[in-house]
């Protein structure tokens, strides 16, 4: 009861900063949209902030939300890319107790395989595509990679985890000859508009929605289906639930299948808007994603997206601030974070103590 | 009171809501065997835990030949989630690590058996030694504590033989029957040069012939090796026979105490046995 | 829970404390009488060998990445802990050697924005090597105060992250008169001896060896073995992964130092994530737990990736015909699958957790000598 009262919560509050965001973003254009007339603009701050602004400092106002903007848009977008693939990681640590380290790289494949597919095919059917055969990837190295392991201790499952990730990049070395490959402008998604002083693609946009929405829709299914109790059963207890009859395998496959979709959805987000495919493209945002997952306590679904958006938003301000003067900074301050939460508090925001029996 | 080795004071260890051990006092002798029993759940492997510094008491002393080792109060959270008696009565925190506890002279063995497994029967009992060294990393490292290693091993070597595992010294610890791997864990904990032994139920998973032979076996230990023994069990012939005293706990509480007769004649001891054991099994 | 488990018991050993003695005495003259043959012998391979021949080259590089996949496996296979932070402490011990080294009159040259940078002095190329482990040592004493508390994968994640940090905050601009930010380092000190390499990592992994075997070492394994069970034997655990962790970083800073100099430029860009996986790698298909292991690991790993496996990326004809799939980058690829096949079905390695000894070995032969004797006997009755 408490359980649910909490995800409830939690996903109401990512509801709640998304609804903020985008009638921010709204709000935005029309802040600029009238940029002649200063009693306009205050006017449309008087609809947004509920408060009467005079008039020269509604100007400093609307210089800081010019500064910001892009970079806090950036965030955003950002938050919900880590986000679809911190989900990939939280729930295999949550059944598997494994740290996925391959999933950045299954990511970077998705986005492969999209440059490929959409050179010879319609981007309708490269699509569905790139989705179905990404699921296949991430089932398939599960399959041969990690289930033979099933009873071996944790770090060799580690250990051929970080053996699938170092075999994926090589094979996409391989297959690209080592370069950088022109992400394909999708139709809309690349599309520009205008978001105040800002020309952002449409993608940016559009990430954070799709995330949310997938996201409620992933809830929904641990929540009501049947194969999502037994994922939360067998992520409570995998022993017991073996013992129950709960069928680990097809389980376990099917955390597989849902987190390599959403990194494969993921990757058509990121890659729409950083347009270069190189075979260790995957390592960083799939890290950054890790630490998300961490951070917003791994093995919970909520926190995991939270960790995201928190990461994606505080690393595109700090490229913001001076100028770009800290911005080498960015990645170094994800792994910070990760260190100090690791420490201050391990089981991360929302996570739960596991304490080893004597 | 000086031949006190240890006393438990008024122990509370609380899990959130849950009390697993509720105000338990008691004290153990020089020389002595004393047991702890009650039903499963009771509560005694986290008096264990709590005596070797697994778990910080929650409310409580708990001294150690005299000297007060581990003390604590409740804090934070705690203050208003504690539920069991004697708030207050303790205001200082004195916390040790487990290896702490072990220096100080009290040894344990383990309830599920954690024998160092990639080790041999020797090397097992060698490792017990690394406690009371006196070389430091670099002398170790450049054999300059030849004597120290020798001494060592010559006092495993000695201890494998009193315990009657000299045969199998050079054998994998894990690859050991049952019973020779429970003798191996007293053997290494006896290695640390303890005054007092814990023993986390000793002959659980043994048939009846086994725990004869460990009942002897514990007795031996002590004269032998002039330990004091605590220990936690489940089978009452192996109790009964060799315990000086006997403490029963239920529900974490204390519910009797005296020598093995008068426990088993008392009624209280009788009914949570067999009337009120429907927590678990 | 399947596990089969070869049980060494003594039992078979059918020699007398005698024999032994005397075999352990033979084994010890042999060991030592091979490693005077192998540092005659290096620098007379070093003359006879074509300069265009790979052997030198792949000879130094699994030198130098024997030591450091030997500090990694004192840590992931003999302390059990799980870091995968090598390739940060690599970095440190690279660029600590660099900075120190290259003579003053170059600075300018190679600092070109930073004015020469601040350092403005050169020390003795030997005592630099020691620095660089040194320095690896103090941070990882500082980054394992936070770190070492945390368990298995929650560590390995951390201390890849720390290793991430420093590689940034290497390249970082404001640190540039001293890092020379994300430019090359180069014109330091280089060792073209063959010989120098083998002797520096050799001494480094003979340290390693004798820790294991003390008093320290059995303390280290026990951790690795069952922490709970190791603290209630004594063992501080705090104070014993701090030590494993330093001392690996110590070793693993010296490497990076060595690499360095058989490089000859080092940039903090390389020291990526990357090189910490091709170390684990090593240590595991050498076999966790197992020194010679970690060596003879190193060595297959240098020498397929960067010699024998080399031919698979350039394209072949017979006749007319072109061989499929050989191109740039094809070597990798079988070389990344042999290393799953490693993994998955032959998780021990190459040695277990077994050592290479010339004891085992003479003890080996006079045991299958004497079941031989003892089945002649059957027979004979």
């Amino acid at each position: 009861m408490n359980h649910r009262k909490k995800y409830a919560l939690i996903t109401a509050a990512a509801a709640l900063l998304l609804v903020l965001c985008t009638v921010f973003c709204q709000a935005a254009p029309a802040l600029t949209a009238q940029q002649d007339g200063e009693t306009a603009a205050a006017a449309v701050n008087e609809s947004v902030t509920g408060e009467t602004v005079p008039a020269e400092e509604s100007a400093g106002i609307k210089k800081i939300v010019n500064q910001w903007l892009p970079y806090i848009v950036a965030g955003i977008a950002n938050g919900g890319q880590y986000a679809l693939i911190a989900i990939g990681y939280t729930m295999v640590y949550g059944i598997l107790r494994l740290i996925n380290f391959a999933h950045g790289d299954i990511f970077m494949c998705a986005g492969l395989m999209m440059v490929y597919f959409s050179a010879s095919l319609n981007i309708f059917i490269s699509i569905p595509l790139v989705l179905i055969l990404t699921v296949l990837l991430g089932f398939l190295v599960e399959r041969l990679a990690y289930k033979p392991l099933r009873d071996a201790p944790r770090m060799s499952v580690m250990i051929s985890a970080i053996g699938v990730s170092y075999l994926l990049q090589n094979l996409a070395f391989y297959i690209t000859s080592g370069l950088a490959k022109q992400y394909p402008v999708l139709p809309f998604l690349s599309n520009s508009v205008s978001l105040g002083s800002v020309q952002v693609k449409m993608v940016t946009i559009i990430t954070p929605i799709l995330t949310v929405i997938l996201i409620l829709v992933l809830q929904l299914l641990i929540k009501k289906t049947k194969i999502g109790m037994a994922m939360r059963a067998v992520s409570f207890d995998f022993e017991t639930s073996r013992l129950m009859g709960v069928k680990i395998n097809s389980v376990i496959s099917m955390t597989f299948i849902i987190g390599s979709f959403l990194a494969a959805v993921g990757s058509i987000l990121f890659f729409s808007a950083y347009t270069t495919v190189t075979p260790t493209v995957g390592a960083m945002p799939g890290l950054k994603a890790f630490v998300a997952a961490v951070f917003g306590g791994i093995g919970s679904v909520p926190g995991a997206v939270i960790g995201a958006f928190i990461i994606g938003l505080v690393e595109n301000i700090i490229k913001g601030i001076s100028n770009g003067e800290y911005s080498t900074f960015s990645d170094a301050f994800t792994f910070a974070l990760l260190i100090i939460i690791l420490v201050v508090k391990p089981t991360g925001l929302l996570g739960e103590k596991i304490k080893e029996k004597v | 009171m000086s031949e006190n080795i240890l006393r438990v004071e008024n122990v509370t260890m609380q899990f959130g809501g849950v009390v697993a051990v509720d105000n338990l006092s008691f004290e153990v002798n020089d020389d002595e065997i004393v047991s702890i029993i009650g039903p499963n759940g009771a509560g005694k492997t986290t008096v264990f835990n709590a005596i070797t510094g697994v778990y910080e008491p929650t409310n409580g002393r708990i001294e150690y030949c005299g000297k007060t080792m581990l003390e604590n109060f409740p804090k934070g959270k705690m203050k208003k989630l504690y539920k069991s008696e004697n708030q207050g009565l303790y205001t200082k925190t004195i916390v040790k690590t487990p290896d702490e506890i072990t220096k100080l002279g009290i040894a344990r063995t383990f309830q599920n058996i954690r024998l160092f497994k990639t080790m041999t029967v020797f090397e097992n009992v060698l490792v017990a030694k690394h406690l009371r060294r006196t070389s430091n990393i670099f002398t170790a490292t450049f054999m300059l504590n030849a004597k120290e290693e020798k001494k060592m091993r010559e006092e495993c070597e000695a201890l494998l033989k009193l315990v009657g595992l000299e045969d199998e010294k050079n054998e994998n610890a894990t690859s050991l029957p049952y019973g020779k791997q429970r003798k191996l864990e007293i053997a290494r904990a006896l290695a640390t040069s303890p005054k007092l032994l814990l023993l986390d139920e000793p002959a659980a998973g043994m048939n009846p012939q086994e725990t004869d032979e460990l009942t002897e076996f514990i007795k031996y230990v002590r004269d032998t090796f002039n330990v004091t023994i605590l220990m936690i069990e489940h089978h009452m012939n192996l109790v009964m026979d060799i315990s000086d005293r006997v403490y029963v706990i239920n529900f974490g509480k204390l519910i009797a105490e005296g020598t093995p007769a008068e426990v088993q004649a008392n009624p209280d001891v009788i009914d949570a046995y067999l009337g009120g054991g429907d927590e678990d099994e | 829970m399947k596990k089969t488990k070869k049980v060494q018991s003594p039992l078979l050993d059918k020699r007398s404390a005698a024999d032994i003695a005397r075999t352990k005495k033979i084994s010890l003259v042999v060991s030592a009488a091979l490693v005077v043959v192998l540092f005659a012998a290096l620098p007379v391979v070093q003359k006879v060998t074509p300069d265009d021949s790979m052997l030198i080259p792949v000879l130094k590089k699994g030198v130098i990445y024997s030591l450091i996949a030997v500090s990694m496996n004192l840590l992931n296979g003999f302390t059990g802990l799980f870091s995968l932070g090598q390739a940060g402490f690599m970095l440190i011990g690279a660029y600590t050697y660099a900075i120190l080294t290259i003579p003053v009159e170059s600075r300018a040259n190679i600092y070109l924005y930073y004015d020469g940078g601040i350092v403005q002095f050169a020390i003795p190329f030997m005592i630099a090597l020691v620095f660089a482990g040194v320095m690896a040592a103090i941070f990882a004493f500082l980054i394992g105060l936070p770190v070492l508390k945390l368990k298995s994968d929650y560590l390995a994640i951390a201390t890849l992250g720390f290793a991430e940090i420093i590689r940034t905050v290497i390249q970082y601009d404001k640190f540039g008169p001293l890092t020379n930010g994300s430019n090359l380092l180069r014109k330091f000190p280089t060792q073209e001896s063959i010989v120098f390499y083998f002797a520096v990592v050799g001494f480094c992994i003979a340290i390693i060896a004798l820790l294991l075997r003390s008093t320290y070492g059995r303390a280290f394994k026990a951790i690795r073995d069952d922490e709970i069970a190791a603290e209630a034997m004594g063992i501080n655990l705090a104070h014993h992964k701090r030590l494993a962790f330093v001392i690996s970083s110590f070793f693993a800073g010296v490497g990076g130092a060595l690499l360095a100099m058989y490089q000859g430029t080092i940039q903090a860009q390389t020291f990526k994530t990357s090189l910490t996986y091709e170390i684990l790698l090593i240590v595991v298909i050498g076999g966790i737990g197992s020194l010679s292991g970690s060596v003879i690991g190193s060595f297959l790993y240098v020498a397929s990736c960067e010699w024998w496996l080399r031919t698979l990326d350039n394209e072949h004809f017979i006749g007319t015909f072109k061989l499929p799939l050989m191109r740039s980058g094809f070597r990798m690829v079988v070389f990344s699958v042999i290393i799953m096949v490693v993994v998955l079905f032959f998780r021990r390695g190459i040695m277990g957790d077994k050592e290479f000894s010339v004891y085992r070995i003479i003890s080996y032969f006079q045991n299958k000598k004497a079941q031989k004797a003892v089945k002649e006997d059957n027979a004979n009755v």
